[in-house]
């Protein structure tokens, strides 16, 4: 992770080598914290005010707000790491609602302890992110917590972002006929955590698909797609998202089990582990609910982006219903997709 | 996965489904034992390529299952002992004893501690050098060579507080229980593949001469479910009864010399209590007179408990019916209102390898015998 083309830390890190209390004391290390290194990395006006809040100004009328926690053990796993998840994770919900994000709050919770060096390679895979969504960090909060309370850090990130259709995505909007997409091959952050977590090594290594999905959602809407409903794959897997979603738009959904991607080597660590990919998480994969009459269209945009390589309509909308998801599988059989009756895989974001 | 997928492959499994449908002239009834392919064929949806007529019971082969109310109290009542770390499979936690089960019991304060090995157990009491860790053995012939190893090691270290509730159950004994049951209706059987990988398959050679029933080892993927099934109505529509091994890739006849060798040394057959069966004699193991230091019942004193079935299982559970094969979970008044996973009457729905939480992950509401009650 010591890569060659980052900035260097602008702490004095012979003084401070790990985050102490006093990073959190609110004194002139807390100062020192906060001008030197996040003040520097996320670098803006409403950054430099350093007032108690932002002020901020939107041309739209209507915004959409989130907020999102990361608590994602261990901190950094092939293919991301927790500032990236803590950008992407936001962005991603706004996107969800058909919303362009505009600005972040930045939280983060620091364990006593915690290398300096790990805090500057998150905080620059935070401000790489938010280039990436074109999002600003526009207020932020710094705690540190005593060794033992914190598992190294977590980040709460809430976003504002303008919204660009100018009917609402949701559940509600979900209609019979409806194609159901999803973007890409699933169960990869899941699986890239947990190897992480057990020192897994697979023929092929798992890389998370931690990623945004902000640039082709916003091309779809561009294009003037008339997407119906949105919903990011993230914990619980495929199967909670679609079972929230019919659930309340009492919808049921036919998936073609033929039709959803799983990477093999995905497969094979749940196969070792007894579990199903429909219920591993992602963090750069969404199901999308339109008209089956704009799914090619849709399907060729995507096709434009490196994140949703490997979309695909996998299943639709059949009827009004009490909110059933079935699968039919290869074999021309049928069964339940059901929601997972615990927890699968603790801390996974 | 190459493996996996030979055995899942479409094609293969169309070509048998057809195969066994060509087969076929009447109707059978056929069992499969273990609740690892009960689950296999709810989440494939294998039943649906089988033809009319031929129809699939589900067996007794989930040790959560069938472990008895009695056991689990005796569980219980070691966990609540303050010196006591009760060392479990995570699944056993939500079984209902007679009043409460294992969960309730370490909200209440006891050390109930969930492992995935035996030998985590063994781990635990030589790091607890102050503790009585005992080992909530429960299982098939699968699992007692693991329980019998970690005794072997805890004897070995001279681990003065390592003990064992030994609650094993055998496969054959309880397919003899069921086929000679006056409302069997089960002609053929398909045997858990794992369970003959360890033991072999001769014990169920004098139970098909004696009740004229062919047994068919078989494992646990699309493609060698749908075989065992066709070498099954093969044998019955020819009229034959003999034990077959349509697994042999990974069971041999004489199964594992070493773990049956080591199983034959720390364990004797005795008399034990299932769940919905009842007691059934020479169906269980207990610990050898020389491994009696390791038996958690002799230690603590708590053999003598009474046998109990049924006073604290709510009236409208029908688990024992389900593990007989003669009811389905659907046909359960419980099964999806009252009774989920969340909150189980019976063990069946508990076990990730019972069958009512089979039908309830994979068929619930799409069998038009229970419209409510998703949680």
């Amino acid at each position: 992770m010591n890569d060659p083309e980052l900035p260097a830390c602008p702490l004095p890190i012979d003084r401070y080598p790990m985050v102490t209390m006093a990073h959190g004391g609110g004194g002139r290390v807390m100062n020192q914290l906060i001008t030197e290194l996040l003040l520097t990395a996320f670098d803006n006006p409403h950054l430099a005010a350093q007032h108690d809040g932002a002020v901020v100004s939107l041309p739209a009328d209507r915004l959409a707000l989130t907020t999102d926690s990361f608590v994602v053990s261990p901190l950094e796993f092939a293919g991301g790491s927790i500032g990236q998840l803590a950008v992407y994770g936001t962005a991603n919900d706004l996107a969800m609602c058909g919303a362009r994000p505009r600005f972040l709050t930045l939280s983060l919770i620091l364990e006593e302890g915690l290398p300096i060096p790990t805090l500057w390679r998150e905080v620059l895979a935070i401000k790489r992110a938010c280039e990436v969504v074109s999002v600003h960090v526009v207020t932020g909060d710094t705690k540190v917590v005593e060794r033992g309370k914190g598992d190294g850090m977590f980040i709460n990130t809430s976003g504002v972002g303008e919204l660009l259709s100018a009917w609402a995505i949701g559940p509600s909007a979900v209609r019979p006929g409806d194609a159901v997409i999803v973007t890409g091959d699933l169960g990869r952050h899941g699986i890239a955590v947990l190897a992480a977590r057990e020192g897994l090594s697979f023929d092929s290594p798992i890389v998370s698909d931690c990623g945004s999905l902000v640039a082709p959602i916003l091309a779809l809407l561009e294009a003037g797609i008339e997407l119906h409903c949105m919903r990011d794959l993230t914990r619980g897997g495929l199967a909670s998202a679609l079972n929230e979603v019919c659930l309340v738009s009492r919808t049921s959904l036919e998936l073609d089990e033929t039709q959803l991607r799983v990477d093999s080597a995905v497969r094979s660590a749940c196969e070792l582990y007894g579990l199903d990919p429909l219920h591993v998480a992602n963090e750069g994969r969404c199901a999308i609910w339109l008209p089956a009459g704009d799914a090619s269209r849709a399907l060729e945009i995507l096709a434009g982006f490196e994140i949703c390589r490997g979309a695909s309509v996998v299943g639709a909308v059949r009827d009004s219903g009490p909110g059933i998801v079935t699968a039919r599988s290869a074999y021309g059989t049928s069964r339940i997709v059901d929601l997972l009756s615990g927890e699968q895989l603790p801390r996974i974001c | 996965m190459k493996y996996v997928d030979e055995y899942r492959d479409a094609a293969r499994v169309a070509e048998l489904a057809g195969q066994i449908a060509s087969r076929v002239t009447r109707p059978w009834t056929l069992m499969e034992v273990c609740g690892g392919q009960t689950h296999s064929i709810l989440r494939f949806g294998l039943d649906q390529l089988l033809p009319t007529g031929v129809e699939l019971s589900h067996g007794p082969g989930c040790p959560v299952c069938v472990t008895s109310t009695e056991a689990i109290d005796r569980a219980i009542a070691l966990a609540g002992l303050p010196e006591v770390v009760l060392c479990t499979y995570a699944d056993m936690l939500r079984v209902p004893g007679s009043r409460t089960d294992l969960y309730a019991a370490r909200a209440d304060g006891a050390d109930v501690r969930a492992i995935y090995s035996p030998l985590e157990a063994v781990q635990i009491a030589t790091r607890s050098p102050g503790r009585e860790v005992v080992l909530f053995a429960v299982g098939f012939e699968t699992t007692a060579p693991a329980h019998a190893l970690a005794v072997l090691q805890a004897r070995a270290a001279r681990l003065p507080n390592f003990s064992l509730l030994a609650s094993h159950v055998l496969v054959p004994p309880a397919i003899e229980a069921l086929v000679s049951a006056s409302d069997n209706r089960v002609q053929g059987f398909l045997a858990a593949g794992h369970v003959c990988a360890v033991m072999g398959t001769e014990a169920y050679e004098p139970l098909c001469r004696k009740y004229h029933v062919p047994v068919v080892v078989t494992g646990f993927e699309p493609v060698d479910i749908l075989q065992g099934i066709l070498q099954l109505v093969t044998q019955l529509e020819e009229g034959r009864a003999v034990v077959e091994n349509a697994y042999a890739r990974v069971v041999r006849a004489e199964g594992n010399p070493v773990a049956v060798q080591q199983v034959a040394e720390v364990f004797e057959v005795v008399e034990r209590h299932w769940r919905g069966l009842g007691p059934i004699a020479e169906s269980g193991l207990g610990l050898r007179p020389e491994f009696a230091r390791f038996d958690a019942q002799r230690r603590f004193g708590c053999g003598s408990a009474p046998m109990r079935e049924g006073p604290g299982q709510d009236a409208r559970c029908i688990a024992g019916d389900v593990l007989r094969g003669v009811k389905r979970p659907p046909s359960c008044a419980a099964f999806g209102s009252a009774c989920t996973p969340l909150s189980p009457l019976g063990a069946p729905m508990v076990s990730s390898e019972g069958a009512c939480a089979a039908y309830f992950r994979y068929r619930r509401r799409a069998a038009p015998e229970s419209s409510s009650g998703a949680p």
